[in-house]
């Protein structure tokens, strides 16, 4: 890449449609994905990331296909934004065999090694050692690649969040750290879960630079992503963003959300990063609102088709369920 | 006839790193004080002068997170050899191992396997107490996903890494810490590398299968000698893989011998002799002419006083009284 225009963004009439198109997918996948639990055809957990948009599609701007993402169980909109072919995404949910994990990971568990998209994981914190091996093996092998991982605010809690900081700090790592802080683990708010309620003061401990964004703004989260992207590239070891979001549904589709006010939620819903930036691109003359409404039916058709490739894609077979548990090993590499 | 040498456990632990640290620039070694200091047992000695610091890898404390670092190099590409000072440490990394390590390739439909070993120390017998004598390695062996192996020879020490390092999936390494400081003879020359599956008879035998692993298998050998002496001649099997168990090797021992005692060190309840015992109950019941017996750790937390450290954990004496009490039937 080159660096004089990684900082910059060029919001052009493409790039703005490109950001407006994604997070609308994103939206509209996930409120699909709602309906379709209702109908039971999604079952097990399912964590949407509604409202925070933003932050993935800001973020994935910033890398290229060589790099690696590691993300969390509210990965719909980070394996979205990572270019994840959107029928195996729906497929997943449904888990049918022809699901990006052949309907062993589910909505929690999204994974496309083409893309370098290393799941989708359910423990909190448990993908940030994954992200520092991935970083140490790019290192010790001189690749120029990055690895971008995404947490919530409440994995700053958790011990692997810690040893992971001090890990890439003290080997100098090409990692990013994007803590996507919505205020909330699950139910515990993060005043009720951290004695630091700045975020950011847990990596500059272990000296890393960290720093704060919008993370309802999808443009200032890009150019964030941007500068700290680069920054590690050039080779300054990791860095840390926080992105400052909100989920608007329930943790999951189990949380009756007796922890916050609705008064809370609808103010963060004025924020809105889709509402926000469309309503921005409307008032620069960018798009048009009949530009907008046609990516709009474009959209409801391509998650309607994934919908259909789902529903008439066929279950793997029973007699597969070991299948994968190990690899199969050539016998010729044994000796 | 080959040419024999002389080597400790330890040596031919160091030794199969040494090896294979040269025949892969992708094999490297990362853990606790396995640097300057050479390894909390030794076994890593010399070996950041020979390979560097990017090789040799000293590690902070931090358990959970070089063994997920491990992982994540395994799916960047390296063959990482994670050492983990002792087994009772291996907990705080339990995360990783299981949830990850052992996970990701069924939970991503196939997509990502992690070539990834772990080495660790195992068992009691030094006095170091509750928290340092444990023997966890059913805990391991109980997880699909993971390959399990407790070398308990010269011979498996030495040749048993290279081929797990060669094997796609996470493989778990048991080394007794017992067994470090015996010494005795392996092949001077040629491919020292052993299998990471099947059992091996360490001793045939026609009266009772002793079935054992790890720091247990020279206490097994011990027993079934002085037993030669009162004409019971027993088989000694050395599982060496603890997952996926060798369950044929087990069943045709048992049905020859019709009589079996299992000395596992771990806590009897849940043990892997637990789960042994139930294989040759659902394999060979009707070939067994007196009940499995099981001669394992009582069940307390490791204590420190000599007497009583050695009365917790399977003896010598022990087994043979088992054994008696089988063949008696």
């Amino acid at each position: 890449m080159n660096p004089s225009i990684s900082e910059k963004i060029h919001l052009t009439k493409e790039h703005c449609t490109e950001l407006l198109r994604m997070m609308m997918l994103i939206r509209r996948f996930e409120e699909r994905c709602a309906e379709l639990y209702g109908e039971q055809k999604i079952r097990g957990f399912l964590h949407l990331y509604i409202g925070e948009e933003a932050n993935a599609v800001g973020v994935m701007q910033a890398l290229t296909p060589e790099d690696a993402v590691v993300a969390t169980y509210r990965e719909h909109g980070h394996a979205l934004a990572r270019g994840l072919p959107l029928p195996e995404v729906m497929a997943e949910m449904y888990g049918k065999a022809t699901g990006s994990s052949r309907g062993r990971g589910g909505s929690m568990h999204i994974f496309n090694a083409e893309r370098r998209f290393y799941g989708g994981n359910a423990i909190v914190g448990g993908g940030l050692p994954l992200a520092v091996g991935l970083a140490l093996a790019d290192k010790m092998n001189g690749r120029p690649r990055i690895t971008c991982c995404f947490f919530g605010e409440g994995a700053a809690a958790e011990g692997e969040f810690h040893e992971s900081m001090n890990l890439a700090a003290l080997w100098k790592l090409p990692v990013l750290f994007v803590c996507e802080n919505n205020l909330y683990a699950m139910g515990t708010s993060l005043e009720r879960s951290e004695s630091e309620t700045d975020i950011c003061q847990h990596a500059k401990s272990y000296r890393i630079a960290a720093g704060s964004v919008d993370g309802m703004d999808v443009v200032a989260v890009e150019v964030a992503a941007r500068r700290a992207v680069q920054a590690v590239r050039d080779g300054n070891g990791p860095q840390f963003l926080e992105t400052q979001t909100y989920r608007f549904r329930a943790h999951s589709m189990f949380d009756p959300e007796l922890y916050r006010d609705k008064a809370e939620v609808e103010k963060w819903k004025e924020r809105c990063p889709i509402k926000r930036f469309r309503e921005w691109i409307l008032a620069t003359g960018t798009l048009h609102e009949s530009e907008i409404a046609a990516i709009e039916i474009a959209i409801a058709d391509e998650v309607e088709n994934a919908v259909k490739f789902a529903e008439s894609s066929p279950w793997e077979p029973e007699a597969d369920l070991t299948r994968d548990v190990l690899t199969p090993i050539k016998r010729s590499a044994l000796t | 006839m080959s040419v024999l040498r002389k080597v400790t456990y330890r040596d031919a632990v160091r030794e199969a790193i040494q090896d294979a640290m040269h025949r892969d620039a992708s094999v490297f070694l990362m853990g606790e004080d396995v640097g300057r200091y050479g390894g909390a047992y030794g076994c890593s000695k010399g070996l950041l002068a020979e390979f560097g610091e990017d090789r040799i890898r000293d590690t902070p404390l931090a358990e959970a997170g070089f063994t997920g670092a491990g992982i994540g190099a395994a799916l960047g590409g390296m063959r990482p050899i994670v050492e983990i000072m002792t087994v009772n440490f291996s907990l705080l990394a339990l995360d990783q191992i299981v949830n990850t390590a052992a996970a990701i390739r069924h939970m991503s439909g196939g997509q990502f396997s992690v070539p990834l070993v772990i080495r660790m120390a195992t068992g009691a017998g030094r006095q170091l107490a509750a928290q340092h004598s444990h023997s966890l390695e059913n805990w391991y062996a109980h997880v699909p996903g993971i390959k399990v192996v407790a070398p308990a020879t010269l011979a498996d020490a030495r040749g048993m890494l290279w081929t797990a390092l060669q094997d796609p999936d996470p493989v778990v390494m048991f080394e007794h810490a017992m067994l470090y400081n015996d010494e005795g003879e392996i092949a001077a020359e040629g491919d020292l590398s052993m299998p990471i599956e099947g059992a091996a008879i360490r001793r045939p035998g026609t009266d009772c299968s002793i079935i054992t692993y790890g720091g247990s298998l020279k206490k097994a050998l011990a027993a079934a000698a002085e037993l030669a002496g009162e004409n019971f001649n027993c088989e000694v099997i050395d599982l060496r893989a603890l997952r996926p168990l060798d369950g044929k090797t087990i069943l045709a021992s048992v049905e020859k011998t019709h009589r079996a005692v299992i000395v596992d060190e771990g806590w009897r309840t849940g043990s892997l002799a637990a789960e042994i015992s139930a294989l040759i109950m659902e394999g060979a019941f009707f070939a067994l002419d007196a009940p499995v017996a099981r001669v394992c750790s009582a069940e307390v937390p490791i204590p420190y006083a000599r007497h009583l450290e050695i009365s917790a954990t399977p003896q010598v004496a022990g087994i043979i009284t088992a054994v008696r009490g089988v063949l008696r039937r």
